[in-house]
């Protein structure tokens, strides 16, 4: 959500959206929760014979979804997802967006309560470019967290390790990792390295 | 005006078979008035209904041949150029049972009397409208409508169109809905009805026999539901505490009169707004649509479960829902919402931002229009296919 269109594969997805997007089995049903002009789905729909809906708060990429033909539901994720509670799904993803979220917990319990399978992709605050920012006293800013200290939507960054405990303490298990740097993946020191994190999950 | 249909002239049909109704009655014949615009495609494929809600009729777009004033309810979005475009779809309005701007009412002449039906006007249901539209259908050659649209009321038919006749459409377009009316709703309608029959010119429902019309009652009715339509703060920003003081009164300046005459602008335009539609609505019509909108329910023969009452849809779906509707407010379009998800039907969902309270699905929001020309975009893309 916060990314630039500066690495866009074949499909003109972002790099993360076309890592989720090879990670979910054709013909799946996904639920794409902040799914912004609904690009992801589209993807889904037409290269992975995938069907769902994505949700979105924001007018104009909801309108950018009925133009894409994209079944998008308006509505703010943080309250609840208890329109879906009738219906399963294979997947439920939330892109770059679960840094944003006020009521973290609460979106990762419901996300592995409607779906099958969960995936989230978050920017990775651990990055060491961050770290030498804050060691020359400045917050960090990146092309995933573009945002002055005063002025962002950022409200729940972590590192790769954090994630990894609160799905742990939600009783979620991991299923697949993945890392990525400048549309690249990351397998040495990702903690470190990687820019943006993407995980599946699954209760347990 | 390159963006209207032009000039309309309502048609009529009429129908010979009895139609049973959802009471168990039946009515023997009947005519049904309705408009078109656009032109049928070759393959029939791409007409599409619009349904109309209570106080509406068949004059959906363009202007009315006998009235130049008369210009369609819904004209904003039914026109060359515009949402439902006309030079892509053939559009139809159609006049329902029991109405009073030509289909058979109960202002017209009962067979069995030759006088006015008045209040033996069968009590009709969505429903019953709906298998009325499908006959009409039936005599303009249409199998499969593109899409049946409509807003409150006319959204409750075009949910019905869906579980009803799965097959003969491929879309519903339902806005600012419900899938069935709450106690308040039923409360408001009840005042508005009592409001009539007890108005002493009703006379018992056969006041076109005394040549007179409950007009009194028929004002009040209206006022009560044009409140509903409006939301607190349109309200608030168009007449405010305003006193009402005409030009010729300007001497009144801004002190209270202390008298139950108009003192406020909002009594004036509700006054208004209610002697005029008591001149050209039929109070009987009043009644039976009130009724018919307390009678939807699909979920009823399901034990409530909305979800089992949607199940034979085959179509897509397009709900939309407006932030200050307080008579059908959003959380009644998502009650449909999840059980159209339950049922994994694809159905795409806005709650618009607007302002104007349920009145907002007739007007010129731009979010609104953007996305219901964004799916009719789809709409037309899936007959090319």
């Amino acid at each position: 959500m916060n990314l630039t269109s500066a690495a866009l594969d074949r499909h003109g997805l972002r790099p993360d959206l076309a890592a989720i997007a090879d990670w979910i089995a054709p013909g799946s049903r996904v639920l794409d929760l902040g799914c912004g002009d609904g690009v992801l789905l589209d993807h889904l729909q037409h290269a992975k014979g995938c069907s769902g809906y994505g949700v979105e708060i924001d007018d104009a990429q909801v309108l950018a979804c009925a133009h894409r033909g994209v079944d998008v539901i308006q509505q703010n994720i943080e309250a609840g997802l208890d329109m879906f509670a009738g219906s399963r799904f294979d997947v439920v993803v939330l892109s770059m967006a679960i840094q944003a979220t006020q009521h973290t917990e609460r979106v990762l319990r419901e996300m592995s309560q409607v779906g099958l399978e969960g995936i989230v992709s978050f920017p990775n605050f651990g990055h060491w470019t961050h770290a030498m920012s804050i060691l020359r006293g400045r917050m960090p800013m990146s092309r995933e967290m573009p945002y002055q200290w005063y002025d962002t939507p950022n409200l729940h960054l972590s590192t790769p390790l954090d994630f990894e405990d609160l799905l742990d303490k939600l009783g979620l298990v991991v299923t697949r990792r993945g890392y990525m740097a400048n549309g690249q993946p990351i397998r040495f020191l990702p903690g470190l390295r990687c820019t943006q994190a993407i995980y599946r999950f699954r209760s347990r | 005006m390159t963006d209207s249909v032009g000039v309309t002239t309502p048609q009529r049909l009429r129908f010979d078979a009895p139609l049973a109704l959802s009471s168990g009655a039946s009515i023997d014949q009947y005519e049904l008035v309705y408009e078109t615009y656009g032109r049928l495609n070759e393959a029939r494929s791409n007409a599409v209904l619009v349904c109309h809600a209570l106080n509406a009729s068949h004059h959906v777009a363009g202007v009315s041949a006998s009235d130049d004033k008369d210009i369609g309810w819904w004209d904003n979005m039914v026109g060359p150029g515009k949402a439902v475009d006309t030079e892509r779809f053939f559009v139809i309005g159609v006049n329902n049972l029991g109405s009073c701007f030509g289909s058979t009412g109960p202002m017209s002449p009962n067979p069995a009397t030759g006088k006015p039906y008045g209040p033996d006007f069968p009590v009709v249901t969505v429903e019953d409208w709906v298998n009325a539209q499908a006959r009409l259908a039936d005599a303009l050659g249409i199998a499969r409508f593109a899409a049946v649209i409509g807003g409150s009321l006319g959204g409750m038919q075009a949910l019905a169109w869906s579980t009803l006749y799965p097959d003969r459409l491929s879309h519903c377009v339902a806005i600012a809905t419900a899938p069935r009316l709450s106690a308040q709703n039923i409360a408001f309608n009840e005042v508005a009805r009592r409001a009539i029959v007890t108005d002493p010119d009703f006379h018992g429902g056969r006041f076109y026999d005394f040549d007179t019309v409950p007009a009194r009652g028929l004002q009040v009715a209206r006022m009560i539901g044009h409140i509903t339509y409006l939301s607190d703060d349109t309200m608030a920003e168009r007449f405010g505490r305003t006193l009402r003081r005409p030009a010729q009164d300007a001497s009144l300046g801004n002190s209270y009169q202390f008298t139950f005459d108009v003192e406020f602008e909002i009594e004036s335009y509700l006054r208004y707004q209610g002697e005029k539609f008591s001149r050209y609505f039929d109070a009987n019509t009043y009644l039976l649509i009130t009724r018919a909108l307390d009678y939807f329910d699909p979920a009823r023969d399901h034990d409530g479960d909305l979800a089992a009452a949607l199940a034979p849809a085959r179509c897509d779906f397009l709900l939309a829902s407006f932030s200050t509707d307080w008579r059908f407010a959003p959380e009644r379009s998502r009650e449909i919402v999840a059980a159209l998800l339950a049922n994994r039907r694809r159905v795409t969902y806005a709650e618009i931002d607007a302002p104007h309270g349920h009145d907002a699905f007739l007007l010129d929001d731009s979010r609104y229009h953007a996305l219901m020309k964004a799916y009719f975009d789809r709409i037309a893309t899936g007959l090319a296919a």
